[in-house]
């Protein structure tokens, strides 16, 4: 019992994987782990039994009662909770999300990229107007998803100061009691009803507005407490992710400035750049979670029924089988078939908005500031522990004023 | 070469309409539409990165079709 590897896998380097990764693709690629919870799950971490773990129906989205749940808190964290209810079964996932798509396709995102861009502008303005050193978390990384992601679904932003602790505890491992957490979701979800409530009777040009409505016309896909619970997950997904990876990626660019040059030098490599730096995340947090109900071979192993899976994306995503000189950041990578947004009917459904907003900050950061550079050496900087996201606390930046 | 689609396993994530707009699109579910399946050589490797990165694994060319 003591030799089990405790997962998520503790590491004390900020912008380099743990040596853990690579020892167990080669040699325990279907590893016992143990989870904050106490209790063992099986740990995939080469990238073809990633990906086929996570396009396989047979793996589940929901980890039921009883099984290993991933947070330490009574509920079991995250993966055992479904505010949508509708993840749980693969027919009731797929029209809901053909529902929720609308919203988030590759077309209806590029138009929002003028208005995502001078926003991204005014903010960088504004960092620069107040002098250096600043922190880019504050300045940059935070207000622009929380702004879109509130623009999209139609949120006002006087309550968003909130925002962090409701996401923190809806995806905390150990960072929160099971108190904390529950007071914290009751709080949210009385408020997103308020809010659901306010836009029924008063509709705007948003997608809160557009799910009710589908409601009172009694369409059979939604319900009002789906609306709430799409509400609360997206409002998380759509700040929480994107906002930790513009601070990962730019420690990673500016951790390594020759990366930094090269974008300067030539920012037409800004999208394959985006995709490399997902690729290469070594903060990538928890990974993806799988429950399985019945036996099943992976890799040659046997998992038996009442399983939890969980797949390190961030691993499979150094596999040198998969990818050439995986250990190396190739700013002009590609393809690039990672696995940061999942794979699979479950895979991230606001990807495109991520991209397409990863890509504006980036290029934005490049053209306007140049000089840009870490004001602290990058193993100082505080790391997010005890929650299902990993990454920077804070990211103090300097440049040439 | 002709390209194939899925629209039944397709889930949306637009990826190919960001790498290849001419050659894919998104119907108001976010299901992929396929708008030219034989698409011009210059499209070739756009086409090639988008089977790579699709999530769902549902866009395949077929090189003999």
């Amino acid at each position: 019992m003591s030799d089990l590897l405790d997962y998520p896998i503790p590491s004390d380097r900020a912008i380099e994987p743990p040596p853990e990764w690579e020892e167990l693709r080669q040699q325990c690629p279907v590893a016992k782990v143990r989870l904050a919870s106490g209790g063992e799950a099986t740990l995939l971490t080469r990238y073809d039994d990633v990906r086929a773990m996570l396009t396989d129906g047979r793996f589940g989205r929901v980890i039921p009662s009883g099984g290993t749940g991933v947070g330490s808190q009574d509920d079991g964290g995250t993966f055992s909770n479904d505010p949508t209810g509708v993840m749980a079964d693969e027919e009731q996932h797929q029209a809901w999300r053909r529902l929720v798509n609308a919203t988030f396709t590759a077309k209806r995102v590029q138009a929002l990229a003028p208005g995502i861009t001078a926003r991204a502008e005014r903010l960088i303005d504004d960092m620069l107007a107040a002098g250096g050193p600043a922190d880019l978390v504050p300045a940059l990384a935070f207000p622009l998803p929380v702004w879109v992601i509130c623009e999209l679904l139609g949120v006002p932003e006087d309550q968003r100061e909130r925002f962090p602790y409701w996401s923190d505890t809806a995806l905390s491992t150990t960072r929160y009691s099971q108190e904390e957490i529950s007071a914290a979701r009751q709080e949210f979800g009385a408020y997103m009803a308020a809010l659901v409530e306010a836009k029924r009777a008063q509709p705007g040009d948003d997608l809160i507005s557009e799910l009710i409505a589908l409601v009172d016309q009694n369409d059979p896909r939604l319900t009002a407490q789906t609306v709430i619970g799409t509400s609360m997950a997206l409002l998380v997904a759509g700040h929480e992710t994107t906002a930790s990876h513009i601070a990962k990626m730019m420690a990673l660019f500016l951790g390594d400035r020759s990366r930094w040059e090269r974008l300067v030098a030539d920012p037409s490599l800004v999208r394959s750049a985006v995709e490399e730096s997902l690729r290469f995340d070594p903060n990538a947090g928890f990974g993806m979670v799988r429950w399985v109900d019945e036996d099943i071979e992976i890799a040659g192993e046997s998992i038996p029924a009442g399983t939890t899976v969980v797949c390190s994306l961030a691993a499979a995503n150094r596999d040198e089988g998969t990818f050439e000189g995986a250990d190396e950041m190739d700013l002009g990578r590609r393809p690039n078939p990672h696995l940061s947004f999942g794979a699979g009917a479950y895979s991230c459904l606001g990807q495109s908005l991520a991209r397409t907003e990863l890509q504006i900050v980036l290029a934005a950061l490049v053209r306007k500031v140049p000089s840009l550079e870490l004001a602290v050496d990058v193993e100082s900087v505080p790391r997010k522990e005890g929650l299902l996201v990993a990454g920077f606390d804070e990211l103090p930046v300097k440049w040439e004023e | 070469m002709k390209i194939n689609v899925d629209r039944d396993a397709c889930c949306g994530a637009g990826q190919c309409v960001l790498l290849a707009p001419d050659v894919f699109d998104q119907d108001e579910e976010g299901i992929v539409v396929l708008l030219d399946e034989r698409p011009a050589a210059d499209q070739d490797f756009a086409v090639q990165e988008a089977v790579s990165m699709c999530p769902t694994g549902v866009i395949w060319v077929d090189q003999n079709a």
